[in-house]
């Protein structure tokens, strides 16, 4: 099944934000920017899918290899919107849960 | 993954709605949001920590906040007068960013027991102007990357 991404769902992970400010000031490979992170070689491959499926990102073949650069136009329809706002405070409230249900049999 | 919140902000109002269905009966709702030790508890993340400096959960009471950084220094500071508090149903607070120029904004926060485990959270809360409220809205967006960037920094500096 292919799930249709969403770009919020794509800038909910931390990893994916970080993966997008390290492109924003530079064109990179896929290793470059595997190098910048502890995660393994193939997890950062899937979050650079998720993001170029959302079009935040954009690859660009350059001989074998193939370069990432942002995608500026879709990152400020992002920027724009309130879905960050909404998702600041399901995270915040999916935490309030859980602690509470630790309450619940107190 | 569809999020539980519902935010409703409609275009050119001052005002937003915040809503969000509980696996949690109603007291327990209220109580997070009434409990300084609990509040400090979800109002945390691993890059902020969030502190109850004052909390007096009454009518005329006020409250002070403080989020610190993980070398203790202060991000943020927050504070609010409360107008009403009715135990299990109804928080109405003032809310203000110190020194942010955001202005001070009229929180409404309605308690609704559904079942007899679950519960709803209203938020009603009213800005001072639209452009202030626009602009509260893109505040997290931002907050968002700069976390990720200072995450960002720790993984640069673990490879040093």
């Amino acid at each position: 099944m292919n799930l249709r991404r969403d770009v919020f769902q794509a800038i909910a992970d931390p990893t994916r934000r970080a993966i997008l400010l390290l492109v924003a000031s530079q064109t990179m490979t896929a290793g470059a920017i595997a190098a910048n992170f502890d995660t393994a070689r193939p997890t950062v491959s899937k979050h650079l899918q998720i993001l170029t499926e959302c079009k935040l990102l954009e690859q660009e073949q350059n001989g074998r290899e193939i370069y990432y650069h942002i995608n500026a136009k879709e990152m400020k329809e992002v920027g724009d919107f309130i879905e960050p706002f909404r998702q600041m405070w399901d995270d915040r409230f999916n935490k309030l849960e859980s602690i509470m249900k630790n309450y619940k049999s107190t | 993954m569809e999020l539980k919140t519902k935010v409703i902000a409609e275009d050119g109002k001052q005002d937003l709605v915040i809503t969000r269905e509980f696996d949690l009966p109603v007291e327990l709702l209220f109580r997070a949001h009434a409990d300084p030790g609990i509040i400090e508890q979800w109002m945390s993340n691993p890059y902020a920590t969030a502190k109850v400096m004052k909390f007096e959960g009454k009518k005329h009471g006020s409250y002070q906040f403080e989020s610190t950084d993980a070398e203790g220094k202060v991000v943020f500071r927050s504070n609010g007068v409360i107008h009403e508090f009715d135990l299990n149903k109804k928080i109405i607070r003032t809310f203000e960013l110190e020194n942010a120029h955001f202005g001070v904004q009229l929180e409404v926060y309605e308690f609704e027991p559904l079942t007899g485990n679950t519960s709803k959270l209203n938020m009603h809360v009213i800005y001072e102007s639209v452009a202030l409220r626009d602009q509260l809205l893109k505040l997290p967006f931002a907050q968002g990357l700069n976390i990720a960037h200072n995450r960002l920094q720790e993984i640069l500096n673990t490879l040093k």
